[in-house]
């Protein structure tokens, strides 16, 4: 009996340390070095100012699509704030999952004084899209495997010259990106990518191109693989977001350089949830002004290599707060490092995402 | 028990039977140094000539010519690779030195009847090769992880630094960063939280089920079991996806509870299973005697029966821990950020940031688990001792 008494008891306990405090955020980002970015430059300030806040990180952005889809299925929706690509925010805001909000009303103005809608400019790429940061997807390489006698590789195109500098490539498994600098290295001008790209002509020669290297690709599908596939010496070269390779060169001091040739840039923001209860919207409103105002997102660069989203806070842009180097050079946008660049196109891949990844597939499968 | 005698072979066949391990090990080391067909080629000619030598001019010797097989894969290995190379060769030296003079003996044979004939004496070592092919490919993966979690790099990589045995390059920094991350601590607590409530139920609810269906008189036995122990048998994908609406629509989504429902009713068929088969052996005419002295229905079960099948229930309520300590596809759905256990945070450290504490981690469950399994062979051997089904 005393036994039984005890577990009740026990469970009980358990039960009532379980519940939810009265004002619990639940944060959704990618985990990893970005999302204690976000912990440190947003939820740190904010809930020392805001001692009753409590926030749970739940590491699901990468399906938050597939999920916000099953919550709004059952009725349930658990997420107070999403992290997302743009193309993810573009798809979640047509399927009518996230909020469409209002620039001027919801978010703060510059520190310069101009209107949030001014300061985010063109990077408002929907209604439902909050941006936070600029990042690009770029390539590196081991310095020590670059052949003797051979310079080290400046242009995006020496992913596709297998004879300058051998060894395998680490690409990203599917055609965004891929698509482009197979073209782009097969003798396309830049601006018309993505008009020969539209033609299933086009597409099949980005594939030749990318048939060319294929035996040496290695696909990865999370951020993590090729920074640890360089760290082995498992590849030459490969593709990945330039925060991670400034982690890897700069933090880890492995021996791996970066190209900033034809990267493509990308953006990554909050989408809140379509469907929250009053109290929770408002909750979420006021970190969302407190987090994506110009000290904030200048703040976020000292402890990750990406641009901040307002051009009120590229400014403030300072040094990394462990390692003390000046980060204004990392940054995709930094004027030497965005001289030959990509802008990623929403418009054409929400378009044409689905054939051309059918048709990649079966590539690779081939 | 040594019926047959050694009788020695010829050196060619001594020298033959090494250089098919020759080969074999020439493959890997050919493998990473860049020609897979050379390492195949150069391993068993390599062999095949040491061994043979040593058969042939050094058979009375035996441990002088061992020595020298030691001392020269040793030196051997560290010239080709430094401080690596001479572990190897030290294994590799010791491994060839004793085959080839188990074969070129004749001891090989002293442990299999005079009567065996050379095919019978060939498939009694392939299948002892084979078995422990098998073991080494089981258990490799688990070995490799163990020396990893203790690299000075952020990174899955064997550093020149940890294969030439420099202190430098080992580091307990990310068993340090599992105790002091708050992440990783959360989650370890909430592991600790749902797992021994979830095992409690699973093994309440399975023991009484399993005594139930034991019953005769139970009507549609065999339907109710396979209902019971569905959840084993059904892919988790499909469980879990069925309890996230489920769980939804009646407020279980997301807390605490339903983690551990879900994570009792995974547990339920490993107890039921375990009990099923430990009632087996256990004698009902023990629990009419009890009430024939008097005792009531719940005081039979708890004296009489329940001391019985302990190890069952125990052994079950191990297996139904380890469900739950181990399960990351329900949680995923069932649970929400809240409840993240140790294995969905492994989960995410994978996908997210493949950081060695993951490793460390892994090391660590990887000795839970080994402690836990030994307790319930000893339990299983305690039980057939006590039933007397083992000699001993």
């Amino acid at each position: 009996m005393k036994l039984t008494h005890t577990l009740l008891a026990g469970s009980a306990l358990a039960l009532v340390a379980g519940a939810a405090s009265a004002q619990d955020l639940t944060l959704v980002s990618w985990g990893g070095a970005y999302q204690s970015s976000q912990q440190k430059a947003y939820v740190e300030p904010y809930v020392e100012a805001n001692p009753g806040v409590s926030v749970t990180w739940d590491e699901s952005s990468a399906e938050a699509v597939a999920k916000l889809r099953a919550m709004n299925e059952a009725g349930n929706i658990t997420w107070d704030l999403v992290d997302v690509v743009a193309a993810d925010a573009i798809r979640l805001c047509d399927e009518g999952l996230a909020m469409e909000y209002d620039p001027d009303e919801l978010l703060a103005p510059g520190d310069d004084g101009s209107s949030a809608e001014d300061d985010f400019g063109d990077l408002i790429v929907s209604d439902c899209f909050i941006p936070q940061i600029v990042y690009s997807t770029t390539f590196g390489y081991r310095t020590d495997l670059v052949p003797e006698g051979v310079e080290a590789p400046t242009d995006v195109c020496s992913v596709f010259d297998l004879e300058t500098y051998p060894g395998k490539r680490s690409l990203e498994k599917r055609p965004i990106n891929n698509m482009e600098w197979a073209l782009y290295c097969d003798g396309v001008a830049k601006d018309e990518i993505y008009d020969v790209l539209a033609t299933p002509e086009g597409q099949d020669q980005a594939l030749a191109k990318l048939d060319t290297i294929k035996d040496e690709v290695i696909w990865w599908s999370a951020g993590a693989d090729t920074p640890q596939l360089l760290a082995d010496g498992e590849i030459f070269m490969g593709s990945t977001y330039n925060g991670r390779l400034f982690s890897v060169i700069v933090e880890q001091d492995q021996p791996v350089g970066m190209l900033w040739d034809m990267q493509v840039f990308d953006l990554d923001g909050w989408i809140i949830p379509a469907g929250l209860d009053e109290e929770s919207q408002a909750a979420v409103e006021d970190f969302v002004k407190f987090a994506t105002d110009t000290t904030r997102l200048a703040d976020q660069s000292k402890y990750i290599s990406y641009g901040p989203a307002r051009l009120s806070s590229a400014p403030l842009v300072s040094t990394h707060a462990d390692l003390g180097v000046e980060m204004a050079p990392h940054m995709p946008t930094d004027p030497e490092n965005a001289k030959n660049t990509l802008l990623y196109n929403y418009e054409f891949w929400a378009d044409y995402r689905d054939d051309i990844d059918a048709k990649f597939q079966s590539w690779l499968a081939k | 028990m040594a019926l047959t005698i050694a009788k020695p072979t010829s050196a060619v066949f001594a020298a033959g039977v090494a250089a098919l391990f020759g080969a074999f090990f020439g493959i890997f080391v050919g493998t990473a140094t860049g020609s897979t067909l050379l390492g195949l080629v150069g391993g068993a000619a390599v062999i095949f000539a040491l061994s043979w030598a040593a058969a042939t001019f050094l058979r009375g010797q035996e441990k002088a010519a061992r020595w020298g097989f030691i001392v020269l894969f040793t030196a051997g290995g560290f010239l080709f690779s430094g401080v690596p190379g001479l572990v190897l060769g030290l294994i590799f030296g010791t491994f060839f030195g004793w085959l080839t003079f188990y074969v070129a003996s004749g001891r090989y044979r002293t442990g299999l009847p005079p009567y065996s004939t050379p095919r019978q004496v060939l498939w009694h070592f392939a299948f002892r090769t084979i078995a422990g092919l098998i073991l080494v490919f089981l258990i490799t993966p688990i070995l490799v992880v163990m020396p990893l979690s203790f690299n000075a790099e952020d990174f899955f990589t064997f550093t020149p630094e940890m294969l030439s045995f420099d202190p430098e390059g080992y580091s307990l920094k990310h068993y340090r960063d599992f105790f002091t991350n708050s992440d990783w601590q959360g989650a370890l607590w909430n592991s600790v939280r749902i797992a021994p409530v979830a095992t409690i139920l699973a093994v309440g609810f399975g023991t009484l089920a399993a005594i139930g269906l034991s019953q005769p008189h139970v009507p549609f036995r065999q339907a109710i079991m396979a209902i019971l122990i569905s959840p084993m048998i059904v892919p988790l994908i499909i469980s879990a996806a069925g309890m996230y609406f489920f769980y939804s629509r009646i407020g279980l989504q997301g807390t605490y509870l339903g983690v551990v429902l879900a994570h009792a009713a995974l547990g339920i068929p490993f107890v039921i299973i375990t009990v099923t088969a430990t009632l087996v052996g256990f004698d009902n005419s023990l629990t009419r005697a009890a009430a024939n002295m008097g005792a009531d229905p719940v005081t039979t079960f708890f004296r009489v029966q329940m001391p019985l099948i302990l190890p069952g229930v125990i052994s079950g309520g191990l297996f139904a821990f380890i469900t739950s300590f181990d399960e990351v596809v329900v949680v995923l759905f069932v649970g929400s950020a809240g409840q993240k256990t140790l294995p969905w945070q492994m989960f995410i450290g994978l996908r997210e940031q493949i950081s060695p504490t993951i490793l460390a981690v892994a090391t660590i469950l990887v000795i839970i688990s080994i402690g836990l399994l030994t307790t319930v062979e000893l339990l299983r051997r305690r039980s057939e001792r006590l039933r007397g089904m083992s000699p001993s």
